[in-house]
């Protein structure tokens, strides 16, 4: 089911662990669907005063793709300036992974949006003005968790429709 | 390189080898004698005579009569046979009772018949995965025409009062049908009680790709596959003699051994949920008694089961997260959810299923294994145990 380099970084991940004192934190997925991911970042000027992601770093509750594809991120992030990190998209993730079976593609997604958020939270914390691209996807992520928690709260509550299964389609 | 330690094999639940004695009766099916059942010849003659007998064993094992066996390419299709065999000889749409924790084989053959007209009533079950037979009775209508109700659960373990519900069915003349596919060769069967049971060959140490229904005398089904006539004309296709023959030695093997096997499973079950169980925010799914000797289920808060069973993957030790068929849903197990297991820790199930072979030193492979992948995926997870 998976390559050897998805397996290579569930193994060995890179980049894993909660880090202390993060200059913001990205939290995304619903435990409905069974993937939670939270992104931590730090920000600093480089040596040449540029302002990159001196490090990062995440805590993953999900299968081996969801593993593997928060550890490859977290290598693309690393080093980068807000503005590079923000162009990483969730077809560079797999991509770098060698590819990931189609059903477990919106793993690739949530590693995406977990740093989208991460950098989105930075930039609100520091009242700086959010780039279009960055506030449209903070947009989308946030309704699709919206509806997902709403999911989940039906779910909860043992409303019948969820608990057939009818509702909760995971993306 | 290092060299990788011997295989450990604890997913029977998915598929079992062929065992040695098994193997040996099928070969000679293969080649010597490859006839056609259906030819005039001595090649198909005796490939009749090996159908026949093991039709025979077969239907002795299972208390019946051998014109009541239907042989099939597996359980999934056998149990599509009794509901839809059953629902198609109808004039007029009815009224099936299953319940929530029945393989996908059944739940999707009763919502293909939703669009035709039939009705469906899906019963629930309590914590440890048990059907009430009340509830059954009570769903019953007078337009219900079958029930189906598993033995014993693939993804838990839990019996089911199949006797109960049975008879109750035979109390209204509803029809009962019984997936005994984990169940039969392991734990009794009150056959008095049931009119249709699936089984299937490889969950038993017999091949793949040959299962039967057993059809109580006087129950007339329609056919799914139409052609030469065979199984009586409900199930037309050439017989998979070395299949067929394989299965009636896996059975015949499965019985001879029962009380030996068995009581084995049972005491490396009960001493697999007490050392497990050790493990902090840990759960038992199912029943701790009323259960399958090979089924265990557990669920550990904070990880997913899918990166678990990868992770005693990389020591050799092959497990599941439930059902195989459902790997890759990403909604939590169906089964689990019925349960009411937390979704917190549905997610994070692993089954452990033994087979015949099975051994102490396999489970202390597993027994050793675990803890520590526990202990790293929740290293890894956001939802920190204790906090």
């Amino acid at each position: 089911m998976y390559n050897e380099k998805v397996v290579e970084h569930f193994r060995q991940p890179h980049n894993m662990g909660k880090m202390s004192e993060p200059s913001a934190v990205g939290r995304v997925g619903n435990m409905l669907c069974g993937d939670v991911m939270w992104f931590y970042i730090r920000v600093e000027p480089d040596a040449g005063g540029r302002e990159i992601i001196s490090d990062v770093s995440w805590e993953t509750f999900g299968c081996t793709a969801a593993i593997a594809t928060s550890s490859m991120m977290s290598d693309l992030a690393k080093g980068k300036t807000l503005d590079e990190a923000i162009a990483i998209t969730n077809r560079d993730v797999a991509d770098k992974l060698g590819g990931l079976p189609a059903v477990k593609m919106h793993c690739s997604a949530l590693a995406a949006d977990a740093l989208n958020e991460a950098i989105h939270d930075y930039l609100t914390k520091q009242a700086r003005p959010i780039p279009q691209a960055l506030a449209v996807r903070h947009e989308r992520i946030q309704k699709e968790m919206a509806s997902l928690e709403e999911r989940y709260k039906a779910f909860l509550s043992k409303d019948p429709k969820a608990q057939q299964g009818e509702a909760p389609a995971c993306s | 390189m290092i060299p990788m330690p011997e295989r450990v094999y604890l997913d029977h639940s998915a598929t079992t080898p062929v065992a040695r004695p098994v193997l040996d009766a099928m070969m000679p099916y293969f080649d010597a004698r490859f006839g056609n059942a259906s030819s005039l010849h001595e090649f198909g003659r005796e490939a009749r005579r090996a159908v026949d007998e093991s039709r025979q064993s077969l239907a002795s094992a299972l208390g019946a009569s051998p014109d009541e066996v239907v042989f099939t390419s597996g359980a999934t299709e056998a149990d599509n046979l009794a509901i839809l065999g059953t629902a198609l000889r109808r004039t007029q749409g009815g009224h099936l009772i299953t319940s929530q924790i029945e393989h996908d084989a059944v739940l999707r053959s009763m919502e293909a018949l939703r669009p035709m007209g039939f009705e469906v009533t899906i019963v629930g079950v309590d914590e440890f995965g048990r059907v009430n037979p009340e509830e059954v009775r009570a769903a019953l209508r007078p337009d219900t025409f079958l029930v189906s109700i598993m033995a014993g659960n693939n993804e838990v373990g839990t019996l089911e009062p199949i006797g109960e519900i049975g008879r109750l069915c035979r109390e209204r003349g509803v029809l009962f049908h019984t997936d005994a596919v984990q169940a039969l060769g392991k734990v009794d069967l009150p056959m008095d009680s049931v009119d249709l049971l699936s089984a299937s060959a490889h969950k038993m140490h017999g091949p793949k790709g040959v299962g039967l229904l057993y059809v109580r005398r006087g129950i007339r089904l329609a056919p799914l596959a139409h052609g030469g006539g065979h199984e009586r004309g409900v199930r037309s296709g050439t017989e998979n003699v070395s299949g067929i023959v394989g299965f009636a030695a896996a059975l015949d093997l499965a019985l001879r051994e029962r009380a030996e096997v068995t009581s084995r499973m049972r005491r490396l079950r009960d001493r697999l949920i007490r050392e497990v169980l050790k493990i902090p925010a840990t759960r038992l799914n199912g029943h701790q008694v009323d259960s399958l000797p090979h089924v265990t289920n557990f669920s550990f808060a904070g990880i997913e089961g899918e990166s678990l069973v990868m992770k005693l993957d990389e020591q050799g030790i092959a497990t599941s997260t439930g059902s195989a068929c459902s790997s890759p849903n990403l909604e939590p197990s169906h089964v689990l959810v019925a349960l009411c297991v937390p979704l917190s820790m549905a997610h994070g199930s692993l089954r452990v299923s033994t087979g015949r072979g099975t051994s102490d030193a396999e489970i202390d492979r597993l027994l050793e294994a675990l803890p520590r992948a526990v202990a790293e995926l929740r290293e890894m997870s956001p939802f920190k145990v204790g906090e």
